[in-house]
């Protein structure tokens, strides 16, 4: 899950991590009257959407009087901000957050996430801080500086003094960047983070170092104990199909295609999508309703495929398992009733009496295909949605 | 013939009061596999499903002798409850439980490190030996006695290979789900391991997916170490980056651990490919003549 800037900052602050001073505004009057109080003769005005790129695209405008405050956020709020993390659609701003302006001396790169490969907290660090840390990493991994935590240990000293002679850092600023990174690493085990990154780190004009942006993903397997910042979720931020499906425990991502798949188990569910693609057709989603695949579930996964306009056929994808494929097809049959589900629907079931849910699926009053196999499923699918493009 | 579990291997069941503990472990005891205790704190003395219940695993290990520990607990508890089966001695721990917090995983690995302790997990289907221990929630009637071995980071793509060898004929020495999870107890390369120096398998499948590099790892050590055929199918070609695909490892961040990075390390170190998870049983029987 991920956090706003103004979010993150509030949490930095907390944690006494330094930030320049700033406050969230959902009104230009009320932008303005943050500048106000403020004070001083330089702001930003920053857009607050769940997206890196802010910048390039517009995001981030400098304000040199409390007017120019207003008209930034004037400009910015209630239009879609599109950056190249956000989608074509872009997110919606519905925030700005202002902020006094901070004469740069110099911009860091500073992050902390979970490691698969070492299985530890890393820290990465790197004096090309203001760009694209995935493209300095590609081209010149050089420049990147690491330390891996021990859960035991934690950060020693060690780790964060090489961390600071790497950074090209004085002294005073060595002591600063240590208590930042003691602090960091301690907000981020107790909020079970999964990434938290400032770009840029700054050194300011008197010499002091301070996060100018922070972004925070909280672990999804975590927000059963980290109750506070799970209310902080944005969810105006979140596709709508998708926000839908984890109300239901589904998991669904929206892709661009016009066939809907179905499947219970994530694994499998990707190969579903691999494989209308393997066959020439185009995936809409990937979900994946779980391992028991209950009617309740595959009524609610309709819903949300149904939800998707550019949708044209549907793929259900049941390996049944333990669960019998009779009850599974009887399942299908009522959702597909119940639900009004109008496009053609392709079923590969596999399992505990097969044939028998094959039958059922056959007798059915609805437009639904049994398929022999994951081949035959993929084909048909594809058929179906290519005979509704020549009826139109 | 089969690798870590067998029809000598005795289990003893974290949660087994549970409603997915009794439920799995139900199966597990009609397919043939020695349950032999469970373990769930507070309920030490009485029984369930005619097994012995314990409070605290060195008690269940002690009493039954179990080597082998199953874990149905919730999210929360899970990795206390893996730690628990540990430091009881027991030498292979399969965690099922899914939503296992990433950051309990770090402290479990750093600690199991140094202990003479397999996991399997979590958020995985399991492991099996067809025909003697069934120790998950897989089916068990799909899988077959045979000379396969599969490795699998997803539940229902294995159930797929398994379905598949059964019905070339081919069978199954032992099935390993090692689980969706970014940190996790056995790699690819642990499994392998133990599959080359199998005298009944006669080939592995490999089924990868997004995420990670753990593939990659794997082809590495196949290219040296692994003279048996493997066959592998990576899923997630269409995924997009940035996206958790369901698993909470299924996901191509900084643009590392797609499927055609993937696809083309394994390709690179010898192994067979297949763009369709419905052609592994068909190119294993042909890699095995």
């Amino acid at each position: 899950m991920n956090l706003h800037e103004y979010q993150a900052k509030a949490l930095f602050a907390e944690f006494g991590i330094p930030v320049p001073e700033g406050r969230v505004a959902a009104t230009p009057a009320e932008a303005m009257a943050v500048a106000e109080a403020l004070g001083g003769e330089l702001w930003v005005v920053k857009a607050q959407v769940h997206a890196g790129g802010r910048g390039k695209a517009g995001g981030v405008r400098l304000a040199r009087t409390v007017e120019e405050v207003g008209e930034h956020a004037q400009g910015l709020l209630g239009t879609r901000l599109v950056t190249h993390q956000s989608g074509p659609e872009g997110l919606p701003i519905d925030t700005v957050y202002v902020e006094e302006g901070s004469a740069i001396e110099r911009e860091l790169y500073l992050s902390l996430l979970v490691d698969r490969d070492s299985e530890r907290v890393v820290i990465m660090a790197s004096a090309a801080g203001g760009m694209d840390i995935e493209a300095v990493a590609a081209d010149t991994p050089e420049q990147i500086l690491t330390a891996a935590l021990h859960p035991a240990a934690g950060l020693a000293d060690f780790q964060a003094r090489r961390i600071g002679f790497g950074l090209g850092l004085n002294s005073d600023q060595q002591r600063q960047l240590g208590a930042i990174l003691t602090k960091l690493v301690k907000l981020f085990y107790e909020c079970d983070a999964s990434l938290v990154e400032i770009n840029p780190l700054i050194v300011n004009g008197a010499g002091n170092v301070i996060a100018l942006d922070a972004k925070i993903n909280v672990e999804d397997n975590a927000l059963f104990r980290q109750a506070s910042l799970d209310a902080l979720r944005d969810e105006a931020q979140e596709d709508d199909k998708e926000r839908e499906a984890r109300a239901h425990d589904l998991n669904y991502v929206s892709l661009d295609g016009n066939i809907a798949c179905m499947v219970n188990g994530a694994g499998l569910a990707m190969a579903t999508m691999d494989l209308i693609k393997l066959h020439g057709g185009e995936p809409a989603n990937f979900l994946d309703v779980g391992g028991g695949a209950t009617a309740e579930r595959v009524t609610e996964a309709f819903k949300i495929i149904l939800a998707n306009d550019n949708v044209e056929a549907i793929l259900v994808n049941i390996f049944g398992g333990i669960v019998r494929c009779d009850l599974i097809a009887e399942g299908i049959i009522a959702a597909v009733r119940d639900v009004g589900v109008e496009i053609p629907v392709v079923v590969r079931l596999e399992g505990t009496n097969v044939e028998k849910g094959r039958q059922l699926l056959a007798e059915s009053d609805f437009a639904i295909l049994a398929a022999e196999d994951l081949t035959d499923a993929a084909v048909k699918v594809i058929a179906q949605a290519r005979d509704k493009d020549a009826v139109v | 013939m089969s690798i870590l579990v067998g029809s000598e291997t005795k289990v003893v069941c974290q949660g087994l009061t549970g409603r997915q503990g009794s439920f799995h472990t139900e199966q597990s005891l009609d397919y043939g596999t020695q349950v032999v205790s469970g373990v769930t704190p507070g309920r030490g003395g009485t029984e369930h499903l005619g097994l012995p219940v314990y409070d605290t695993v060195r008690d269940a290990v002690r009493e039954t002798q179990a080597t082998v520990s199953m874990i149905y607990v919730p999210a929360p508890f899970a990795a206390d409850a893996i730690l628990e089966a540990a430091d009881a001695g027991v030498e292979l721990v399969v965690c099922i439980t899914e939503g296992v917090p990433v950051l309990d995983m770090v402290r479990v690995k750093a600690v199991l490190a140094g202990q003479n302790c397999q996991l399997i997990g979590p958020n995985c289907p399991g492991i099996i030996s067809p025909g003697t221990c069934k120790i998950g929630i897989m089916p068990g009637f799909i899988h077959m006695p045979g000379s396969v071995g599969i490795i699998s980071r997803s539940g229902t793509l294995t159930y797929e290979a398994v379905f598949q060898t059964t019905n070339e004929g081919l069978g199954q020495t032992t099935c390993i789900g090692i689980g969706g999870d970014p940190i996790r107890g056995m790699s690819f390369i642990d499994c392998l391991e133990l599959f080359e120096a199998d005298p009944d398998t006669r080939g592995v499948i490999l089924v990868g997916e997004i995420g990670g590099s753990d593939e990659e790892a794997a082809a590495e050590y196949i290219s040296s170490e692994v003279n048996k055929p493997v066959v592998a199918y990576i899923a997630g070609v269409t995924a997009p980056a940035g996206k958790r695909m369901g698993h909470a490892g299924a996901i191509i961040s900084g643009g590392k651990g797609t499927a055609a990075e993937k696809f083309a390390a394994l390709e690179r170190a010898g192994v067979t490919t297949v763009r369709s998870p419905a052609e592994l049983g068909g190119a294993m029987a042909k890699a095995l003549g």
